[in-house]
């Protein structure tokens, strides 16, 4: 307990001391106060509130019952609902006790019950004094001393544990260590000779080279990009109805530049929000910028432009409120917030910022910016003169060519000459007749009266069918350096970025979030009243200002939001277990001090994120083991205190990157476009405008890591979506952790699965010369990096022995099996061997352990 | 079963493990027992359900693309006098359009004589003269409206309940309220079927995603052509016994691995590894239809696996016997901007002897009462032409039907206007679809919620709905 007296030798940079005061906040676990130590509002008593009264008595005054709100005390006093001291003479009181059906809060038609509990609990804190307190995730994070010496992590889960009767598990065994950090760091499995090496390093600081060597891997950056791309719903599609792709993959790989690169990220919030308006506005900070265009968009025939422009403004104003606010802003599309102080003023105004993206609302996206190294951009400019000039010579024989043409047309029409391909006996095909009928009815008009495609069809008819020889040089050389420019700069690769345009677009608020209804206010940006603000003077905020803001240490929300998402990544759970919303309908955290040190910790070190994973990674809490132990397991079914690490099934990108790299078969290459493993015929059938094949990719493209798939919104890979990788039509700050019968189809029958099986097999034969047992000694190390023990080795001994008995009696059953994937079957093996060790691989690969991260 | 060895081994294990050593059974119990019960589809969150149930499945057969009203069931003999005048603007201005934006409205004609069918002679389209003949165990709702007028936000709305994707399609909730009485089948099944008239709009799978509800009650598709199911065959070269053997081997290895480490999510898994080996066989015995007698073939009017919307309906059958709670068919086409007369003649064709025959076989196998049958598209269709043959999207009126589980049989519900452009009787929403189909299924529709993004989440949206009472026996 004396650990928690300000302590004048702190860690970290003083800040507020944690005062006696806060002792019950410290120690009282999430849902249970002490029954001595006084309630905490935000604690105990606002989520009752938030849930049951606030819909109808909260901060939306346009939907306000009976003229009463709870969350303001004043209100509430005043309205005679609460008599501080008092609950005999609250109102409050006497209507949740009430038994008449007409009286009782909550009303029976809302379908909302206290409890027992929570009514005694309203009870208690009336009496204790109805204190309200200011929604903890508004005010300022304050870092909690810590003892020099001791690990601010483990010293703040600590007293919690003490508190709680619980000591932390013991610290996992190294082969344990060195897989969790991998899966968490790189999403990639170590190699048993990694293993190895780790588990004899005798080194004092064997745990932190380890830490720094995985940090400084190129595929830290892809395993961290995976759950940004959920949040900031990066597709490859655009989402709506025809859901055709856009060129936008340059984004990913900067993202996971980005973290490779540990840029920091306020200027990594800046550059996705701003990039374009930074000055120094380089190629990619404007391709960071691409974030703004990562939304839904349609092509919808009969979709209508300020439809489509309201949808994006409220998709754009729900991302800032997922990815950095944790705040549900989507609320306030048709009405204030009903339990957080957001208003649709609020809503509206924070979409003014964003009024200045030149986006057309409906229709084709364009190509966006051409990705070009200097070389690349020396060659288009030459390309592009090449295009100027052989325009000029056309130019300069046009009108030649046009008499030419308006001779022939005023022949047709005078002498009615029926087109060579229109006469009765022409043999022509379908395509010529029917381009030629429609020349045909277009030279009935005047010139005049034709329109652009009219006209162009015309002469593009006299140049190839009637004159064909007339400036043929001249014609051709346009072409060819069409071509030419347009082929290079085909293949460079393109990503839509964020432009400003010269007049903002008008945002109004939309009453009920009609977009037909333009009675409401015309708003101007402006950061949401119920936070701090910066001073702004002499103009309006833009886009900039917003970014900036987001990261300023004025913020209460952002750091709290990123470190409680990336504590989920290494913990399960976040602190908060909402990770979208850290509001009042969000939960108090679990560990308040934990998540507020660990926010004002990130901005301490100017928010450098591979300082805080280090930090994170390096505690004993994070390397305990993650056997729960009985008591642990009844103290604490949900690891909320953490007296243990927690285990999960892998992100489904990571499924299928472990498979992948113990088959042998992974291309580790980063970045690119994105690629089409196998995928089950049929799959796209229900695409439409246009109708698209699958072209399945071949070589290394093949077997690329799942974050860099073809993300389809309407039809994702169904191996990733059988893993709950979401659609990313809406940003997705958690994914579910489902267990699905989809799941084992997919790890038995999908090709990917199959082939990474065969060719895992064929690694065990080639690699291990040993026997049986031997071989699958070595298999269980690549695959789960341990051992079998000997249970399990004498279940796989008769897997192997059967299905190779069966296979020697069938070799064309084999030779099927061996087929799958695109993968040679390697010489030299014999194929009923390799069929049957295939079997084994596929175990091993299906195993829970396997896809697990523990 | 090949199962036998692990169960016991599970059995043993739960016993002389973890029960002999006292190890915070109860917590355990409390993280495995409901997921457990899940993976073998089984009970719901609602159980029992609140409300009398009348309803233990849904058939829900979405004509996507926009069925006309005019040229289906909603008779309007005024709009045809009007045919080729201007549309009066009273009714028309300020209203969304669609493609008809800005263009001139004119008046265009049913283009079907309607013809009075059924008990109550109601007048429906000549088209349709198979619907016409059950039509008294049909009611007819002339007055459904809706709030989206694009393809994609109309189809999230009627399946969803809201145009913001995210949200758990109307089946998924079903099959989370109330489970499913289908030990080897998915709960939520989804078929499609495309029609000749290439109209086929595309379909995203956000349509029968689970949402923010776990994903194991997401509509499992289906499929004509391919695996039924998704990766559901066997790798080549690998048999049904082969692939039990796999199994065993991983169920076996996950069991001891269990042992050890105490995870309750192996025991998910091996259940999963169960389900998963057991939808091998049973899904191909639900797609096999040849079994299935010559009488009912010719009813439905389907040959065996053709993938059209009959087959589907045979199969929606089937689903329906083997205990599927919510099957959704998806028949195509009927997005007729033009040629609409053609357009819906030929969809008729496609849909509308099917549509009795699953009506007429269900009644025959006892199962009509229990069964919930909708048809619906995801709106209507302007009384004004489009292109001079066609008809633009329209959602303040359209018609849709119910049958089966305590429908009021043979009633007309609700009315449009003269012209078919505006609900005047009756107004419904998809919110009240929605309502009315839960309360059939014994379900609360405002109590049934779930926590998202602070709110408690509905399929019916937050601004209310009612139940159509008057639609319900």
């Amino acid at each position: 307990m004396d650990t928690l007296a300000k302590s004048p030798r702190t860690m970290s940079r003083p800040a507020q001391t944690v005062g006696a005061a806060c002792l019950s906040f410290l120690f009282g676990m999430v849902s249970c106060p002490a029954a001595d130590a006084p309630l905490q509002f935000n604690r105990d008593i606002r989520p009752i509130l938030s849930d049951n009264c606030f819909a109808c008595h909260g901060p939306d005054g346009s939907n306000r019952q009976a003229d009463l709100r709870l969350d303001v005390r004043e209100a509430a006093i005043d309205a005679g609902a609460i008599a501080p001291g008092k609950p005999a003479a609250s109102t409050l009181v006497e209507r949740i006790r009430s038994t008449d059906p007409d009286a009782v809060m909550p009303p029976p038609h809302a379908h909302k019950a206290l409890t027992d509990r929570q009514k005694q609990l309203l009870s208690r804190w009336i009496e204790e004094g109805a204190a309200y307190q200011k929604h903890w995730a508004y005010e300022p994070p304050v870092k909690a001393d810590v003892p020099l010496g001791t690990h601010a992590i483990d010293h703040l889960v600590r007293l919690r544990l003490t508190h709680a009767g619980l000591s932390p598990a013991a610290e996992a065994d190294r082969r344990t260590l060195i897989r969790r950090l991998s899966f968490d760091l790189t999403g990639l499995p170590p190699t048993p000779e990694e293993v190895d090496a780790f588990v004899n390093d005798p080194s004092a600081d064997a745990y932190g080279t380890l830490v720094e060597r995985l940090l400084a891997s190129p595929h830290y950056g892809e395993r961290m990009a995976i759950g940004w791309l959920d949040v900031v719903r990066f597709a490859d599609t655009i989402g709506y109805h025809s859901d055709i792709p856009r060129n936008i993959w340059p984004y990913r790989d900067w993202v996971i530049r980005a973290f490779n690169e540990n840029i920091p990220f306020d200027r990594f919030t800046v550059e996705q929000l701003a990039g374009d308006l930074l000055p120094e506005a380089n190629q990619e900070a404007r391709v960071a910028s691409a974030f703004n265009r990562l939304l839904l968009t349609t092509e919808e025939g009969g979709a209508q432009p300020k439809d489509y422009e309201a949808r994006m403004f409220t998709d754009r104003v729900r991302a800032v409120g997922a990815v950095w606010l944790g705040q549900t802003t989507g609320c306030s599309q048709c009405h204030d917030h009903k339990f957080d102080p957001f208003t649709m003023r609020d809503f509206y105004s924070l979409a003014a910022f964003f009024a200045d993206i030149d986006e057309r609302p409906i229709g084709r996206r364009e190509d966006g910016m051409v990705l070009a190294a200097p070389d690349d951009l020396k060659k288009l400019a030459d390309l592009d003169a090449a295009l100027a000039a052989a325009k000029q010579k056309l130019d300069a024989v046009l009108p030649q060519f046009k008499a030419a043409q308006r001779q022939w047309e005023r022949d047709v029409v005078t002498y009615d000459i029926t087109l060579p391909e229109l006469k009765p006996d022409a043999e022509f095909g379908d395509a010529e007749k029917k381009t030629a009928s429609q020349v045909a009815e277009v030279l009935k008009k005047q010139d005049a009266d034709r329109d652009g495609g009219e006209r162009n069809a015309v002469q593009t008819y006299f140049r190839k069918r009637v004159s064909p020889e007339l400036f043929r040089a001249e014609f051709a050389a346009v072409a060819k350096a069409e071509q030419d420019r347009n082929g290079f700069s085909n293949n460079l690769p393109k990503c839509l970025v964020t432009v400003k345009k010269a007049t903002p677009s008008v945002v109004r608020i939309l009453p009920r979030g009609n977009w037909m209804d333009e009675s409401g206010e015309v708003v101007k940006p402006a950061f949401p009243s119920y936070l701090p603000a910066p001073a702004i003077e002499g103009r309006e905020p833009n886009r900039l200002d917003l970014a900036r803001w987001l990261v300023s240490r004025d913020n209460p929300l952002t750091a709290r939001v990123v470190m409680n998402r990336l504590w989920k990544q290494f913990f399960g759970t976040g602190l908060s277990r909402v990770l979208d919303d850290l509001g009042a309908q969000g939960e108090p955290p679990a560990n308040p001090e934990l998540l507020d040190w660990l926010a004002c910790e990130f901005m301490d070190s100017r928010w450098d994120m591979k300082h805080m994973i280090r930090t994170i990674v390096s505690s004993q809490t994070y390397r305990q083991s993650s056997v729960a132990t009985p008591a642990a397991l009844a103290a604490d079914p949900r690891n909320r205190l953490l007296a243990r690490q927690s285990a999960w099934r892998a992100d489904a990108e990571i499924v299928r990157d472990h498979a992948l790299a113990v088959s042998g078969l992974l291309v580790r290459t980063v970045g690119g476009p994105s690629v089409k493993p196998y995928q089950p015929d049929g799959y796209w059938e229900n695409l439409n405008f246009p109708k698209r094949a699958y072209p399945t990719d071949v070589g290394d493209k093949q077997y690329r890591r799942g974050l860099y798939t073809w993300w389809q919104r309407s039809f994702l890979h169904p191996s990733l979506l059988a893993f709950d990788a979401p659609s990313r039509e809406e940003c997705c700050a958690e994914r579910t952790r489902s267990n699905i019968p989809q799941q084992a189809l997919a790890l038995l029958n999908d090709p990917t699965y199959v082939e990474a099986s065969r060719c895992f097999a064929a690694r065990i034969m080639k690699e291990c010369a040993g026997s049986p047992e031997e071989r699958i000694a070595w298999a269980f190390r690549q695959a789960v990096q341990r051992l079998p023990r000997v249970e399990e080795t004498e279940t796989l001994m008769p897997l192997h022995r059967d299905q190779l008995a069966a296979y020697k009696a069938e070799p064309a059953a084999a030779e099927a099996l061996l087929k799958t994937g695109f993968a040679p079957i390697p010489n030299g093996l014999d194929r009923a061997e390799l069929a049957a060790w295939t079997h084994v691989a596929r175990v091993l690969l299906n195993l829970h352990e396997t896809i697990t991260r523990n | 079963m090949v199962m036998e060895q692990l169960r016991t081994l599970l059995a043993r294990r739960a016993f002389l493990g973890k029960a002999s050593q006292g190890l915070g059974a109860a917590a355990l119990a409390e993280l495995v027992a409901p997921r457990l019960a899940g993976a073998a589809a089984g009970r719901g969150m609602l159980d029992p359900p609140p409300l009398p149930q009348k309803a233990k499945r849904v058939i829900w057969l979405t004509m996507a693309g926009g069925p006309s009203h005019l040229e289906t069931f909603d008779h309007k003999p005024k709009l045809a006098d009007m045919h080729g005048k201007p549309m009066p603007e009273s009714l028309t201005k300020g209203q969304q359009l669609a493609q008809l934006q800005g263009k001139p409205l004119v008046c265009f004609g049913p283009q079907h004589p309607f013809q009075p069918m059924g008990p109550n002679g109601t007048e429906i389209c000549g088209l349709f003269p198979h619907i016409g003949s059950v039509l008294g165990d049909i009611c007819l709702i002339r007055s459904m409206t809706t709030d989206a007028i694009n393809h994609d936000p109309a189809h999230m709305f009627m399946n969803t309940g809201s145009q913001i994707a995210g949200r758990p399609s109307m089946g998924s909730w079903v099959t989370y309220g109330l489970g499913s009485d289908a030990a080897d089948l998915p709960g939520f099944v989804v078929l499609t079927s495309l029609g000749k008239g290439g109209q086929d709009q595309p379909i995203a799978a956000r349509q029968w995603s689970s949402g923010f509800l776990p994903s194991r009650y997401q509509g499992v598709q289906l499929r004509s052509k391919g695996d039924p199911v998704l990766y559901l065959t066997n790798p080549k070269g690998v048999s049904r016994d082969r692939q039990a053997a796999d199994i065993r081997a991983i169920n076996l290895l996950n069991a001891q691995h269990d042992a050890l480490t105490g995870d309750p999510e192996i025991a998910t898994r091996i259940a999963q590894y169960e389900m998963a080996f057991a939808m091998q066989a049973s899904v191909p015995e639900l797609i096999d239809t040849q079994g299935e007698s010559g009488r009912t073939l010719e009813l439905y009017g389907c040959q065996p696996g053709d993938g059209s919307f009959a087959s589907n309906c045979l199969l929606a059958r089937r689903l329906a016997e083997r205990g599927v709670r919510f099957i959704q068919l998806y028949h195509k086409d009927w997005d007729h901007h033009g040629g609409v007369k053609e357009g819906v003649r030929l969809k008729a064709l496609e849909i509308d002897r099917a549509c009795m025959a699953l009506l007429t076989d269900l009644k025959q196998r006892g199962m009509l009462d229990e069964t919930l049958v909708v048809w619906a598209g995801e709106f209507g269709r302007t009384p004004m032409s489009q292109g001079g043959d066609g008809r633009d999207h329209h959602n303040k009126a359209m018609s849709v039907w119910l049958a089966g589980a305590g429908v009021k049989r043979g009633l007309v519900h609700g009315a449009t206007d003269d012209l078919g452009y505006q609900v005047v009787e009756k107004a419904c929403t998809v919110h009240d679809l929605h309502a009315t189909m839960l309360h059939q299924l014994g379900i609360r529709h405002d109590a049934f919620s779930v926590k998202f993004q602070g709110l408690d989440a509905k399929l019916t949206g937050v601004e209310g709905a009612r139940v159509i009472t008057e639609v319900l026996a």
